[in-house]
């Protein structure tokens, strides 16, 4: 996802209100767009305080300031600028974090965030965005820039999408059945894994699968809504912990919109349940948000008998 | 030249803000006693429509507001509501209420990020506005003093003027004993500023000294560290910690406005 963000940042840098800073990082990646935007192409080093308090202060004199760095560093050191200086005035800075979740795997616990989406998405005024695919990247800095208030962008190891239309909206339809039994809500990239533990159980027909990309939640899509009123079964997943995650932001709403579910599963990142480390795919797997768990349990929720005909003495 | 009433903002608005405070039986008297003389030169005195004054030692907000009741942002009618239920003039200067507070401050180690970032905005924009930010001596102890401090000598900003108010006292002992002095001459110049070290209390030093700073085309940022007293003008408040928290109470009300009226013929 990082080169896709490259390419639309060298697209909208040139308005010369745009300004990019970066907190020591993008070798590989940022040399284009350093050379294009010339002076409105900034490091300020490992200093990323001072970072956010120095966009606060390009914003309030009319830049749009996008700061870059790795997800935790961006996040957690300077929650306070990010609350105090930035959403306390609504300004235009967009705090974007690369490698969300167990992105960079084997470099260990200090470079992970799985916590990002709740200190993000509780700050005053701060929209979040997770694309789940590729091209969700564009849109989703079009909508930021768009929308010119304070936002986050969760970037992580996206693929290209497999649907025609992607969206930065809160609830995005990527693939659905009238026959479906349950529906299936993920967060960002991984849900890559639910549609490989789909295809590889050939269950397409019996999920209705939708991405979650812009936090908090605002008038849920429709046919999301009906499925989940349909099939009364909705498993969430998500590169985040429970706690702030999207299984509570949507269970909030769900209880609000007074919508009854027989069954619910949140499927979340669990930390470091073993204590060890290694890459992404591992740190998945043991929280059980690997494409094999998400697999079992659609398999379990589709064998077990329907509830309703259960009460009813029927089997 | 230095239009002379200005002088007398001296002890007005130090009558002032004992009024607030005693009204409001609020603290943080010392601190604001300690640097409205550095706010009178640079908030009244020099600072022009363009340019920017962030006062980043908010607990110092009341100087704040009488300056900018001063020059006519704040009518006296708002400057009551200080400290009531339902003001826009808390404790510490709140967000989005008077041009005049462009941001929110209060938590310490904020402001001098977001004036350097003014600055690199007017410097990127071949803007001539200056950018003001007013910090403790006790601030200078946070992180953020020492990444923004090498940021703006990197991005030459000599439009940048940061004030200390370096009183020697913080939260809960004298500087030099809690992290040593993080606001000395030596470790600014040392950073690459143009250092200026002067009596804050002094309304002559503070203006020429920023006067000459301003006209200092050198590519290097300022500082001034204005040497103050906290609790400046009232006797028994001066240069004691207490005055950092205590309200004042009637007797003590009295003696503070008469020390004032005495110290600066107000």
């Amino acid at each position: 996802m990082r080169k896709a963000f490259s390419n639309i940042i060298s697209k909208v840098a040139e308005d010369e209100k745009v300004i990019f800073i970066t907190g020591d990082l993008g070798f590989n990646a940022f040399e284009n767009i350093q050379e294009s935007m010339k002076d409105r192409f900034i490091n300020t080093g490992v200093a990323e305080q001072n970072m956010i308090g120095v966009a606060a202060g390009l914003a309030h004199k009319g830049y749009k300031v996008f700061c870059y760095s790795i997800a935790p560093f961006i996040t957690y050191r300077c929650l306070e600028q990010i609350r105090i200086d930035v959403c306390f005035h609504k300004l235009p800075v967009f705090i974007v974090g690369n490698g969300g979740g167990y992105g960079y795997g084997i470099m260990g616990a200090t470079h992970h965030s799985i916590e990002d989406i709740a200190c993000m998405s509780s700050m005053p005024g701060m929209t979040c965005y997770v694309p789940s695919f590729v091209e969700e990247v564009e849109t989703s800095v079009l909508k930021i820039l768009e929308s010119g208030a304070p936002a986050y962008l969760r970037l992580g190891l996206g693929k290209k999408s497999l649907i025609k239309q992607t969206k930065p909206e809160s609830v995005n339809t990527v693939s659905s059945s009238p026959e479906a039994k349950i529906t299936i809500l993920a967060l960002g990239p991984v849900i890559n894994n639910v549609i490989a533990a789909i295809e590889n159980a050939g269950y397409k027909d019996k999920v209705n699968l939708f991405s979650a990309v812009k936090l908090p939640f605002e008038n849920l899509n429709a046919a999301f809504l009906q499925s989940v009123t349909n099939t009364k079964k909705l498993l969430v997943v998500e590169e985040h912990i429970a706690r702030g995650g999207i299984a509570e932001h949507l269970a909030l709403s769900l209880m609000n919109n007074n919508i009854h579910l027989n069954k619910f599963k949140s499927l979340h990142a669990l930390g470091y349940p073993n204590g060890l480390y290694g890459d992404q795919n591992y740190h998945q797997t043991q929280s059980g948000i690997d494409p094999g768990n998400i697999q079992k349990i659609i398999k379990e929720w589709l064998t077990m008998s329907n509830p309703d005909a259960e009460h009813r003495g029927i089997h | 030249m230095i239009d002379q009433s200005i002088y007398s903002l001296q002890g007005n608005l130090r009558l002032q803000l004992i009024e607030m405070y005693h009204s409001a039986n609020a603290g943080h008297i010392g601190c604001s006693l300690s640097c409205i003389d550095l706010m009178i030169g640079s908030l009244i005195h020099h600072k022009k429509e363009e340019d920017s004054f962030i006062l980043s030692k908010g607990h110092a907000a009341a100087s704040l507001y009488v300056c900018l009741n001063h020059t006519g942002e704040i009518s006296n009618e708002e400057l009551n509501t200080f400290y009531k239920n339902g003001t826009k003039l808390p404790a510490h200067p709140a967000a989005n209420k008077f041009s005049g507070i462009p941001f929110a401050l209060g938590s310490l180690g904020h402001g001098f990020p977001i004036a350097a970032g003014i600055a690199k905005a007017n410097k990127l924009k071949k803007n001539t506005a200056y950018s003001y930010v007013l910090m403790s001596d006790g601030e200078t102890n946070e992180g953020t003093t020492w990444e923004a401090a090498h940021f703006s000598v990197m991005h030459k900003l000599d439009n940048l003027i940061v004030l200390i108010d370096k009183n020697g006292l913080q939260g809960f002992g004298n500087t030099k004993d809690i992290l040593g002095d993080t606001a000395s001459e030596e470790k600014w110049q040392t950073l690459g500023f143009e250092v200026l070290s002067i009596n804050g209390h002094d309304l002559e030093q503070i203006i020429n000294g920023i006067d000459k700073l301003k006209k200092s085309k050198n590519s290097k940022p300022k500082v001034i560290i204005g040497n103050t007293v906290k609790g400046k003008g009232v006797s028994f408040m001066e240069n004691e910690m207490k005055w950092h928290y205590l309200p004042l109470d009637p007797r003590l009300y009295q003696q503070a406005i008469n020390d004032i009226k005495k110290q600066y013929s107000a």
